[in-house]
């Protein structure tokens, strides 16, 4: 699998750390919405299609992305930097009701 | 100044070695630069900060990834957004920025005795780099003067071009010992020279 990191190019996935869910909204850390709390925590789509997560290029220049991966074909049909303006977003977590 | 020990010393055999019946294709040295400095730019102080390196050590930085040039005596080049190393033969390069990359601009690490430099030069100094790192080492996607960054079993490796047959290679310097003598392990086939 590779990961295109939009400053080294492609590099092998070994080079890279997975830092979980990119759909996740993390509260403001004085909230006391336990519901939202709880969404942050626990809650995961699990797709299988394409996925928004963060990686970082830990073996390379170590930046924070933003990527899309397929989960059933590892397919990366996006990638960019966590900081900055690209979005990736799909599948993005719905509200809770 | 405090003399430098070099962590190569006791595996660093000057000649030639392996299979060099039929001439040696790779030269091996440790440079020993005097510095070697990480300038890092806050978001959107990248151009003062490459403006900086001009100033001190003469060097213009090229626009884009991993961009970079060397003259032989300093070296400079991107490693990361906003990233640069800077190396220079002579000590001191620190002190020569401390007044010109303000706390506004970005920082300055000294890392001259945490990096150790090792310099992989000869025909076959890009195959014997492609055994090592999952990087194209071919000249048109990795050209004269720019940096790279990768790594080697998780042993963080920063890689210069300073030559169309010459590589720059930067180590933690309590890895490069071993990183040395995996190099000269991958250089037998080829014949190679320890100057």
């Amino acid at each position: 699998m590779l990961i295109t990191c939009p400053y080294c190019g492609p590099r092998d996935v070994i080079e890279f750390t997975y830092q979980g869910d990119g759909n996740r909204q993390r509260p403001q850390p004085a909230s006391q919405d336990l519901d939202a709390w709880n969404a942050y925590v626990y809650d995961r789509l699990n797709p299988a299609g394409d996925h928004n997560e963060i990686w970082q290029h830990s073996g390379g220049c170590r930046a924070h992305l933003r990527v899309v991966r397929n989960t059933l074909t590892h397919e990366i049909s996006s990638s960019g930097f966590a900081r900055g303006d690209h979005k990736a977003a799909r599948h993005k977590l719905e509200a809770k009701s | 100044m405090v003399e430098r020990q070099s962590p190569i010393e006791p595996e660093l055999h000057p000649g030639s070695h392996g299979n060099f019946e039929h001439g040696v294709e790779i030269i091996l040295t440790e440079t020993r630069p005097g510095s070697i400095l990480q300038l890092a730019a806050w978001p959107g102080e990248e151009k003062r900060l490459m403006a900086g390196i001009r100033t001190v050590t003469g060097l213009a930085l090229p626009d884009g990834a991993g961009g970079g040039i060397a003259d032989g005596v300093k070296a400079v080049f991107g490693f990361a957004p906003g990233k640069f190393t800077v190396v220079d033969d002579a000590e001191g390069l620190a002190s020569a920025f401390a007044g010109v990359i303000t706390p506004a601009i970005g920082t300055v690490t000294d890392l001259s005795h945490g990096r150790t430099a090792i310099r992989i030069a000869g025909p076959k100094a890009e195959w014997v780099l492609a055994k090592f790192f999952a990087i194209d080492f071919a000249l048109p996607a990795f050209p004269v003067g720019a940096g790279r960054s990768t790594t080697h079993h998780d042993v963080f490796a920063q890689i210069q071009r300073t030559g169309a047959d010459q590589f720059d290679i930067y180590v933690f310097r309590s890895f490069a010992r071993s990183f040395w003598k995996a190099l000269c392990h991958a250089s037998e086939e080829v014949g190679y020279e320890v100057q």
